[in-house]
């Protein structure tokens, strides 16, 4: 394996969230404490509880899924469609480095900057609204596995995408309103039965209440499901890189 | 010898349906500087991509210091390195990050010391924390180069170095590309600039629309294609062509000029000897002019043929 191949992409990327750390991180803190001042302190305050949770405390895993998910996916797909934008790319494309190695890479410090955004805004959320984690070691294999998956997906969009514009239609049009639609404010039980069928069709369903079992011991979905779920998708995710790199698809004419 | 890379009956024929080589079978030898000549389009990045891995064959093979560039890629392009035509570069990186970062990406672990040399032969060392973005092309272009060489490649594709480059730059290029070749790596350049494959190349290689036409060691290829036109201003207008040790020349139709073609596999005292023959045999002329072609009138002459 080609270790020192990998660091290099992996610091590059880094070096790249660093320079950049303010927007970073400030710009998702920002929209999320706005959203636990709005509807954790102000109106959730009037809210009654949810399954013997708080109303504030409900929508934290929701928000912080709604965070990862979109920074995964945005910088992940940045991170590759720049250099296929800029040509740098050919100097990867070049090098004695495998596919794994590439994804290792680029995917590696993208889910790092998701996790390091998600555990910000978990102790952002910990100072407007209390809550205590039931299962904290779950909770972090979740958020990584889910920061990994994403930007895998993210980097395959990153692959696909012909103009930089594209990159921003699937976060914005696709992740935000699946995931406000995928129970990040209400619990799907709240919702009349048909409607309740169709969520079930929103694959973010799974993931925020599987992330919310980890925080409370219970959700909508069984845990088991939602890990399958997620974990179907990382699978999916990565047949379809290796199938980009061994064909070149949009990468080696 | 084995050669450093063996290119046997490669094809690319693009998704467009475009066939941009057509069954190359090219080998480069050892510490050669080797010059590939060929007009626009004619697959000259085509062909340095396929050895590279960017381009994917749709036929053929390709070996790189004895390892396949596709079964054994890593051994492969460990030995290569790649100045591409494009100047594609980093923006908000340094000079120093990206360089070290290419070694990285190769394979190797730092080392300060070779980088700083790398640094220093390219006059690059007083911008190694200067963001790429405010460079100029010149010194972008130097960039690539380094980055080409941070892992010691034993083999270095060049492509189209000097299109658009300064006096300056060109120099300091060429004097890496002899410096480089002393320590034994072998270099692959291709070039607009005619006179330089004629300066540098050790061997030259012509390609045209997809196929090689021809390889040859330049001082062959020089002798074999080149030519020396010796041109003769008489003082009174001749009749008839004066035929001299056997060669005769074209009259022109005032009858005051001589051209006369001594072919390149001739003796260097061809010329001379003519001269003295012509002053012998008491024809009177005013002046002497001597041409020797170039390569590029050779170039010239071999595409044309082939079109
Ligand atoms: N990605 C591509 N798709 C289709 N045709 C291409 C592509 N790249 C190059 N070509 C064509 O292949 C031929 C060879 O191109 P190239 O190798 O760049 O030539 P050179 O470097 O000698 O100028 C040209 O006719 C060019 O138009
Ligand atoms: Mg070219």
């Amino acid at each position: 394996m080609n270790l020192h191949g990998v660091l290099a992409i992996y610091g590059f990327e880094m070096n790249r969230f660093l320079r950049t750390i303010f927007q970073s991180i400030a710009s998702p803190v920002l929209s999320t404490s706005l959203y636990f001042i709005v509807f954790g302190s102000a109106i959730g305050s009037q809210m009654t509880e949810i399954g013997g949770v708080s109303y504030g405390a409900f929508i934290v895993p929701g928000l912080i899924m709604l965070t990862v998910l979109t920074e995964s996916v945005s910088n992940s797909s940045f991170g590759i469609y720049l250099p296929r934008f800029t040509g740098t790319i050919y100097e990867v494309l070049s090098a004695p480095v495998e596919v794994g190695e590439v994804i290792l890479g680029y995917v590696g410090a993208a889910a790092t900057k998701s996790v390091i955004i998600g555990t910000i805004i978990l102790a952002t959320a910990r100072l407007f609204v209390p809550f205590e984690i039931v299962h904290p070691l779950a909770t972090a294999g979740y958020l990584v596995l889910i920061s990994v998956t994403f930007s895998l997906f993210g980097f395959i969009l990153g692959i696909i995408a012909d103009g930089f514009e594209k990159l921003q239609i699937v976060p914005m049009l696709i992740i935000t309103p699946l995931t406000f639609l995928g129970g990040t404010f209400y619990s799907i039980s709240m919702l009349p039965p048909a409607w309740q069928t169709v969520t079930l069709f929103n694959p973010i369903v799974y993931l925020v209440n599987g992330f919310r079992w980890t925080f409370y011991g219970k959700a909508d979905v069984n845990i088991a499901v939602s890990l399958g779920m997620t974990v179907l998708f990382m699978a999916i995710c990565v047949a379809i890189i290796s199938w980009v790199f061994k064909t070149g698809y949009r990468l080696r004419t | 010898m084995e050669p450093i890379i063996a290119i046997k009956g490669l094809e690319k024929t693009y998704d467009s349906g475009h066939k941009a080589l057509k069954g190359i079978d090219l080998d480069i030898r050892r510490g050669e500087i080797f010059a590939l000549l060929g007009p626009n389009g004619a697959g000259k990045t085509t062909l340095i991509g396929a050895v590279c891995g960017l381009v994917r064959p749709t036929g053929g093979t390709i070996t790189a210091d004895g390892h396949d560039i596709s079964k054994d890629f890593r051994a492969a392009r460990a030995k290569i390195g790649l100045v591409p035509q494009e100047l594609a570069t980093d923006m908000f990186v340094t000079v120093w990050n990206t360089v070290a970062f290419s070694r990285g990406l190769f394979g190797l672990g730092p080392n300060k010391k070779y980088l700083e040399k790398i640094l220093k032969d390219l006059s690059l060392w007083d911008k190694k924390d200067a963001k790429i973005a405010t460079l100029s092309g010149g010194m972008k272009r130097r960039v690539l180069i380094a980055k080409a060489l941070s892992h010691e490649p034993k083999i270095l594709f060049l492509d189209e170095p000097t299109a658009g480059v300064d006096v300056e730059l060109r120099r300091d290029m060429w004097q890496m590309v002899r410096r480089l070749r002393e320590q034994g790596v072998t270099i692959i350049l291709t070039t607009h600039y005619i006179e330089e494959a004629e300066d540098m190349a050790d061997r030259i290689g012509v390609i045209n629309k997809g196929e090689i036409i021809l390889v040859e060691d330049k001082t062959a290829l020089m002798r074999k294609l080149g030519r020396t036109e010796v041109v003769i201003g008489l003082k009174e207008p001749v009749d008839t062509a004066p035929t001299i040790s056997g060669h005769t020349p074209v009259v022109s139709d005032d009858g005051l000029t001589l051209t006369y073609v001594i072919d390149g596999d001739e003796t260097d005292e061809a010329p001379a000897d003519l001269i003295k023959k012509l002053a012998q045999s008491g024809l009177d002329f005013t002046s002497i002019n001597m041409n020797r072609s170039s390569l590029e009138d050779i170039f010239v002459t071999l595409v044309e043929d082939k079109v």
